[in-house]
């Protein structure tokens, strides 16, 4: 059964205030939309609100993946069902290694009594790493601890080649990135592209989607997907701005929950 | 007041340990003498712990134990430290309850007069060079404490590291306890020669006693000049043990000394582990880990007293408090008129899993010098939600996942110990404290 996710309405807040206005998106497994759209529109509170970040609650609506129930579980039961989301800030963990963390969220998915073996979990990783053009003593250091912007990126990358989800999204993955790891990490997100899974990229730049192309773009105001359209949106994005969404919708201020 | 009430030992037990232990007369001296300057003398000021409030009266009295020629022979609750049959037993000095029973050392350091054996022997067999050292570090009538330890130490080590030898292997001491009514004081003294280097372990164990008791352990060590000592410590004693530690390094021109210390213990303590950087561009690192459970009361003091030109110390305390446990973290840096160019830098960590732990982290600076850099850097609080749902989003169950973040605190300190046996060792105690 090919992949299905479906969010319906969603609406969340962040201490009280309402960022997420009623979000309307279905993507099937195969398939990559883009979320695009100017800083403070409610893009990562999208992002974080589907894994389940503790800070923001969700006040309505419903997130299904494959039928399922998103919202009604615990963030690990998320990830196990197959939802990823490379993180714009990931967390550093000192005294954690990179490869003990890998395997054990690779365990934790393959569940007990089915553990990787060491020598399959290595060779996995070193192959993965390679791809990734990572020097091969990330895997022993402190996980992200003294990584690079970059470095830290491409290690989001490597986790999701080794968690295998289905639902992969990528939040501002190209943030902080040069050309070549930009190209880099594209490369890794192209070589998961299949049938069974699907990614929702979220970036407020356009040059991402030159490397990575999307067959639906949404533009994000407000909390809400205010347009969508095929790759050719983000390109009459990226040449003419925002204004024009703003000025054809009668939009204001773009920005939502940021009156402090 | 009678000095009984004050110092629960008296003048004609002390008297008698020296005896049946064949001290020199200047040893049973001392010792009568710091029996009666500890009823003058106050307790330690330990900084918001009130150890007047502690059992500090069952110190046992000292009893005669039966020396061992072979490893097997030693009681199983000591040997049961390595697990591991692998464990290099070849360099053990190994004391229970009130005295040393089995010491060993391989011939090739022998021959290059290294010395490694338990204090009581070494006051006979190397008079002149115990003499010279015992007590100038931790001196005899600093406080109570440390005087009724001068009146009543026992086995412990003496470790001897002659001018330009190193010692790579760790050399390792045992200190077992199984008897409350047995007095524990182990005084362990190292000296290491000009531009020696030497590695040295020490475990602190005990079988489980319902009765109360004390142990009293000093540790003196002096690194001479380009000399540089590793000492690492591992307590794990039981919960009616209270464990009172004083160490204290003197460190010589661009000498050097480490501390790991992991203090694993189930019952009060006060730990004091304090570097004296006396020589120019001498250098000293302490990384000290801590678990407390159940109703635990500890104080954990760091301390570098910085008095030659661009001396450097670093200091690293990290804490785990949960259930009731309740721990106070001090880190003293102090930079004297005339250590131009020192630098210090002390960190404090204190993470409480329960809502009842308690942990308070004091960073100290005292600063007398103008021409100096110093660093400090303290927190307490929570394990930090936002890591855990990094983790979660992983697939790593709630659960796993503060359990790998709690072992990663740790997990800095634990490798710094010098072989894996000990590793593994400490990776147990914190598994056993942690409740997992």
């Amino acid at each position: 059964m090919a992949t299905q996710f479906v969010i319906d309405g969603l609406k969340a807040t962040i201490e009280g205030k309402e960022i997420l206005k009623g979000i309307n998106l279905e993507m099937k497994g195969g398939e990559v939309h883009a979320i695009m759209g100017p800083n403070g529109t409610g893009k990562s509170t999208l992002a974080s609100a589907l894994m389940g970040h503790p800070k923001y609650e969700v006040t309505d609506g419903k997130v299904t993946l494959d039928g399922e129930d998103v919202l009604e579980m615990e963030v690990d039961e998320r990830a196990r069902a197959g939802l990823f989301l490379a993180m714009q800030y990931p967390s550093e963990i000192a005294g954690v290694t990179n490869s003990d963390f890998l395997r054990s969220a690779i365990n934790a998915r393959r569940g007990e009594g089915n553990e990787i073996s060491l020598i399959k979990f290595i060779r996995q990783m070193e192959g993965k790493m390679k791809e990734l053009e990572m020097n091969q003593e990330f895997a022993h250091r402190y996980l992200n601890e003294g990584f690079s912007g970059g470095e830290k990126k491409r290690n989001e990358i490597l986790q999701m080649m080794l968690l295998d989800p289905k639902i992969v999204v990528l939040d501002e993955i190209d943030s902080g990135l040069d050309i070549d790891a930009l190209r880099i990490v594209a490369n890794g997100v192209n070589a998961m592209r299949s049938e069974e899974r699907g990614f929702l990229i979220i970036t407020h730049y356009q040059r991402l989607l030159n490397y990575i192309t999307p067959d639906y773009v949404h533009v994000m105001m407000q909390g809400r997907i205010v347009k969508s359209g095929g790759p050719e949106l983000a390109q009459r994005l990226e040449a003419e701005g925002y204004d024009w969404i703003k000025e054809e919708l009668g939009i204001e201020d773009e920005t939502v929950g940021q009156d402090e | 007041m009678s000095t009984e009430m004050i110092v629960p030992v008296d003048r004609e037990t002390v008297a008698a340990l020296s005896r049946s232990k064949n001290e020199p007369a200047w040893l049973a001296e001392l010792r009568v003498q710091a029996l009666e300057k500890a009823a003058e003398l106050n307790l330690p000021i330990v900084e918001k712990t009130k150890i007047d409030r502690w059992n500090l009266q069952a110190y046992g009295t000292p009893t005669s134990v039966n020396a061992v020629t072979a490893w097997n022979e030693v009681p199983a609750f000591i040997r049961e430290v390595f697990e591991d049959e692998a464990a290099d037993l070849n360099n053990v000095v190994v004391q229970h309850n009130s005295g040393a029973v089995y010491s060993q050392l391989q011939e090739d350091l022998k021959q290059q007069g290294v010395i490694f054996t338990d204090l009581e022997t070494a006051v006979r067999e190397h008079e002149a060079l115990v003499k010279e050292y015992l007590f100038q570090a931790v001196a005899y009538d600093e406080h109570r404490i440390a005087a009724i330890h001068a009146a009543l130490w026992n086995g412990g080590v003496f470790l001897y590291v002659p001018k330009n030898v190193e010692v790579s292997v760790p050399l390792q001491a045992l200190f077992g306890h199984d008897n409350a009514s047995a007095t524990f004081a182990p005084h362990v003294l190292i000296v290491a020669d000009s531009n020696s280097r030497v590695n040295y372990v020490d475990n602190f164990i005990s079988a489980e006693m319902s009765e109360a008791s004390v142990i009293n352990g000093v540790v003196e060590v002096f690194v001479k000049s380009g000399a540089q000592v590793n000492y690492a410590s591992i307590h794990h004693m039981g919960a009616q043990a209270a464990d009172i530690s004083y160490r204290r390094a003197h460190v010589e021109n661009d000498g050097r000394i480490e501390w790991v210390v992991g203090e694993m213990h189930n019952g009060n303590a006060v730990s004091e582990t304090t570097s004296i950087l006396k020589g120019n561009g001498s250098t000293s690192d302490a990384k000290i880990i801590c678990v407390g459970n159940g109703e635990q009361k500890l104080n954990i003091t760091t301390k570098a007293v910085h008095f030659g030109k661009s001396s450097d110390s670093q200091m690293i305390t990290r804490a785990v408090m949960r259930e009731q446990a309740s721990s106070i973290i001090n880190g003293i840096t102090k930079i004297e008129k005339g250590a131009t160019k020192a630098n210090g830098e002390q960190t404090e960590r204190v993470l409480m899993l329960s809502p009842k732990a308690r942990g308070d982290a004091n960073p100290i600076l005292l600063i007398d010098e103008d021409d100096v850099t110093a660093g400090h850097a303290a927190s307490a609080g929570q394990v930090n939600q936002e890591q855990v749902f990094y983790m979660m989003s992983r697939g790593i169950k709630r659960e796993d996942a503060e359990k790998l973040i709690i072992r990663g605190f740790l997990d800095p300190v634990v490798t710094e110990l010098p072989n894996e046996e000990l590793q593994t060792l400490l990776r147990r105690y914190i598994e056993r404290k942690l409740g997992q």
